[in-house]
C-alpha cells in the first residue's frame, strides 16, 4: 500500500463514527479493530518470519491483565512476610507498562522457544499460552481467578484543566484507529528495514540466511518482542475497552481468531491482516443476524478455515494482487514479471 | 510414607493413559508429519460412543468399548482421506490450519450434538476400592490402566512384529524410498491416521465412565498428549510411553505437594523445562531443530 493509499484511508474510517449512530455497529468496530492489531502484530511472526506462533494470545491477555492491574492497583504477598503493592496509576502508565511487560515477556520467551522450530515452536508457544491462563486461574490474590477483575477504569488524558475521556464509543473508536495506525506503521517500517529483509530471508530459506551472516535468533528475537508488545497493548486497549478482565481472554480460540485473520488475508503482507480481520470480525456479525447458535457460527469458521487452505493458500491480498498485475501485465504486453506471491 | 507410595501407585494409574494417549499422536506424527490437533477431539469422541452405546442401547460395557474403537478408527480414516489426502505434499503448517479448522468443527458439532450437560456413564464395577495396604485404587482405574497396558503392547507388535508395521516404519524412516519400493504412501497414512484415532477413541472410551463426559473434555486430553509426545520427542513410541508416566508423576507429585490448582499447570512446565535444558527430547534421536 503506498503512503497515500494508506492516509487515505485512515481519514476515511476516521469519519466513521461521524456517520455510523448505531452504538452497536461501533462497538463491532471497535472489537474488530483491537483484533486486527493484534492480528497484525501476529502477522510479524507468521507472515514476515514465517513462525507458527500459536502462542500470540498470552501476549495479549498479559497486557489486558497488566494494564488492569496497574490502573486497579493491586497488593500481593510474594512471600508470607513480604508483600508488594501499587497504588492506582493513571491509565496511560498501565498501556505503556503493558507494553513494556509484554515486550520483556516477548524476549524471555523468544530466546527460549527459537531454540526449536516447526512442529515443536508449535507446541512450545501453545503450551506457554495454557501455563499464562492456568496461572491467571489459580494467583486468586493477584488476579481474583475466575471472579475476574472488574470496574476496570477507561483512559482519561488530561491536558492542563481540560480533560479527555475515552469512554465513550466514537472516542474511543479514534484512540482505537490511533493506535491501529501507529501499530501499521512501526511494523511497516521494521519489515523494510534491514532488519526486516532478514526476517524474510530466514524464512525463505534458514539456512542460506544464517550462511550469509544473519543472525537468526536475534532477528527471531526482535521480531518477537515487537509482535509481543504491539499485542500487548491491543489487550490493555480491549480491557480498557470492556472495563472487565478474566481467565478466559488466554482462551485458544481467540488465537485461532488473529491465526485465521492473518492467513485468509495473506500472511507476509502489510494489507493482509487488516482485510482478513474486517472478514472475520463482521462474518460473526453476519451469522448472529442469521439467527445461528454460536457452535455453528463457530463451525463455519472451521469451515471456512479449511476452505481458505485449500482454496486460496496465500490469501486474499496476493490473490488480488495478482489478477491485478496480470490485467495490468496485458495492457503493457510483454516484458512484464509477475512478482512471486511473497509465500509460496 | 504410605501417602508417597499412594501417589506413586495414582500416578502409575495415571501414567499408562497418559501413554495410551501419547502414543496415538506420536504415531501419526513420526509417520505423517502431521500435528493432531483433531486427537483430543477423537478422545472425546470414544467417550461419547460409550455412553451412547452403554446408556442410552443397553450394550455390554466391555463390547462398547471394542465398538468405540472401531467407530474412532473409522472416523480417523474418514479425516484423513477427506482432508489429508489431497495435503500429502503440503507442509506441516498448512495440514496444521486444516487440523485446527477440523478440531472446531468437531468440537462444536458435539456440543450441537450433546449440549454442554456433562454425562456420566454406569459401569459394572464395585464401588468399594481394593485396599493393598496403605494403599488403595479403585477397580475401576484398574481396569483402565490395564486395558491400557494391553493397547500399548498391541501396538507395539503392530509396529514392529507386522507386514503393515513394517511398511509404517519404512514410510518413517524414508517417504520416498518406501514408495519406491512399492509401499503405497497413501493406505500407510490412512492406515496410521486410523490406528492413531482408534488409541485415541480408546482412551476417551475407557476415561470418559471414570469421570464424566463433555464436550470440553478433548482440550485437556489434547494438552496432556502433547506434553507427553514432547516429553518423549515427537514420532517416539517408546518415548511417548516413558513420557506418559513421566508426565503422570509430576502431577501427582506437584499435586500432592505443591498444589492442586497447578495440576494440569504440571505439564506444559515439564515441556518448558525439558526445551530449556534438553531441547532434542529426552528420547529422541532424530534432530527436531530445522
Amino acid at each position: 500500500m503506498s503512503r497515500y493509499v494508506f492516509w487515505i484511508i485512515v481519514a476515511l474510517l476516521a469519519t466513521i463514527p461521524l456517520w455510523v449512530t448505531d452504538y452497536y455497529l461501533l462497538h463491532v468496530a471497535i472489537v474488530t479493530g483491537i483484533f486486527i492489531i493484534a492480528a497484525m502484530s501476529l502477522n510479524l511472526l507468521l507472515g514476515y518470519t514465517g513462525q507458527l506462533s500459536l502462542g500470540h494470545v498470552a501476549f495479549f491477555g498479559i497486557g489486558a491483565y497488566t494494564s488492569a492491574l496497574v490502573s486497579l492497583g493491586f497488593s500481593v504477598h510474594i512471600a508470607p512476610e513480604i508483600m508488594v503493592s501499587l497504588a492506582p496509576q493513571p491509565v496511560w502508565v498501565g498501556i505503556l507498562c503493558a507494553a513494556v511487560l509484554t515486550g520483556l515477556v516477548g524476549y524471555a520467551i523468544g530466546k527460549l522457544a527459537f531454540r526449536v522450530r516447526g512442529a515443536y515452536f508449535v507446541i512450545v508457544s501453545l503450551s506457554f499460552a495454557e501455563v499464562v491462563r492456568l496461572i491467571a486461574l489459580n494467583w486468586v490474590e493477584l488476579t481474583q481467578g475466575p471472579m475476574a477483575l472488574n470496574s476496570i477504569p477507561a483512559l482519561t488524558l488530561g491536558f492542563g484543566g481540560y480533560e479527555l475521556s475515552f469512554l465513550r464509543k466514537p472516542q474511543f473508536f479514534y484512540l482505537m484507529l490511533f493506535i491501529a495506525a501507529l501499530s501499521y506503521i512501526l511494523i511497516a517500517r521494521l519489515v523494510n528495514s534491514r532488519a526486516g529483509r532478514a526476517m524474510i530471508a530466514l524464512r525463505e530459506n534458514e539456512s542460506l540466511a544464517m550462511s550469509v551472516g544473519i543472525d537468526v535468533t536475534r532477528s527471531l528475537v526482535l521480531a518477537t518482542i515487537v509482535s509481543a508488545a504491539i499485542a500487548g497493548v491491543a489487550g490493555a486497549l480491549y480491557t480498557h475497552y470492556i472495563r472487565i478482565v478474566d481467565p478466559n481472554i488466554f482462551l485458544f480460540i481467540y488465537t485461532v481468531t488473529m491465526v485465521i485473520m492473518v492467513v485468509t488475508g495473506g500472511k507476509g503482507t502489510l494489507a493482509g491482516p487488516i482485510v482478513g480481520g474486517v472478514i472475520f470480525g463482521f462474518v460473526p456479525e453476519v451469522l448472529r443476524g442469521m439467527q445461528i447458535r454460536p457452535e455453528a457460527q463457530w463451525i463455519v469458521y472451521g469451515i471456512l478455515m479449511i476452505a481458505i487452505v485449500y482454496f486460496l493458500p496465500e490469501g486474499i491480498v496476493p490473490a488480488v494482487r495478482r489478477v491485478l498485475v496480470s490485467r495490468r501485465g496485458k495492457q503493457y504486453a510483454a516484458g512484464f514479471k509477475e512478482p512471486q506471491a511473497e509465500n509460496k | 510414607m504410605g501417602e508417597l507410595l499412594q501417589h506413586l501407585l495414582n500416578a502409575i494409574i495415571l501414567g499408562g493413559t497418559y501413554a495410551l494417549l501419547g502414543i496415538g499422536l506420536t504415531l501419526i506424527f513420526g509417520i505423517m508429519r502431521v500435528v493432531n490437533f483433531t486427537h483430543g477431539e477423537l478422545y472425546a469422541f470414544g467417550a461419547y460412543c460409550m455412553y451412547a452405546l452403554v446408556m442410552p442401547l443397553g450394550f455390554n460395557f466391555f463390547a462398547s468399548l471394542l465398538i468405540a474403537m472401531a467407530l474412532g478408527a473409522l472416523l480417523g480414516a474418514f479425516i484423513e482421506i477427506v482432508l489429508l489426502g489431497r495435503l500429502r505434499a503440503a507442509d506441516i503448517d498448512t495440514t496444521m490450519l486444516v487440523m485446527i479448522g477440523a478440531w472446531i468443527i468437531m468440537q462444536n458439532t458435539e456440543q450441537l450434538v450433546w449440549s454442554g450437560v456433562a454425562l456420566s456413564v454406569r459401569t459394572p464395577f464395585p464401588s468399594e476400592p481394593l485396599v493393598l495396604g496403605p494403599m488403595s485404587v479403585s477397580w475401576g482405574r484398574l481396569y483402565v490402566f490395564v486395558v491400557a497396558l494391553l493397547l500399548i503392547a498391541g501396538t507395539y507388535l503392530l509396529v514392529n512384529r507386522t507386514k503393515l508395521g513394517k511398511a509404517m516404519r519404512a514410510t518413517f524412516q524414508d517417504r520416498d524410498t518406501a514408495a519406491l519400493m512399492g509401499i503405497r504412501i497413501g493406505r500407510i497414512h490412512t492406515a496410521t491416521f486410523a490406528i492413531g484415532s482408534a488409541l485415541a477413541a480408546a482412551a476417551g472410551a475407557l476415561l470418559g465412565p471414570v469421570f464424566v463426559v463433555a464436550p470440553t473434555m478433548g482440550d485437556l486430553a489434547a494438552a496432556k498428549a502433547f506434553a507427553v509426545v514432547i516429553l518423549g520427542g515427537l514420532g517416539s513410541v517408546p518415548g511417548a510411553t516413558v513420557g506418559g508416566f513421566i508426565l503422570a508423576l509430576a502431577e501427582e507429585l506437584g499435586a500432592g505437594y505443591i498444589s492442586s490448582g497447578y495440576r494440569d499447570a504440571m505439564g506444559f512446565v515439564l515441556i518448558i523445562l525439558i526445551l530449556l535444558f534438553r531441547p532434542t527430547g529426552l528420547f529422541a534421536r532424530k534432530e527436531r531443530i530445522g
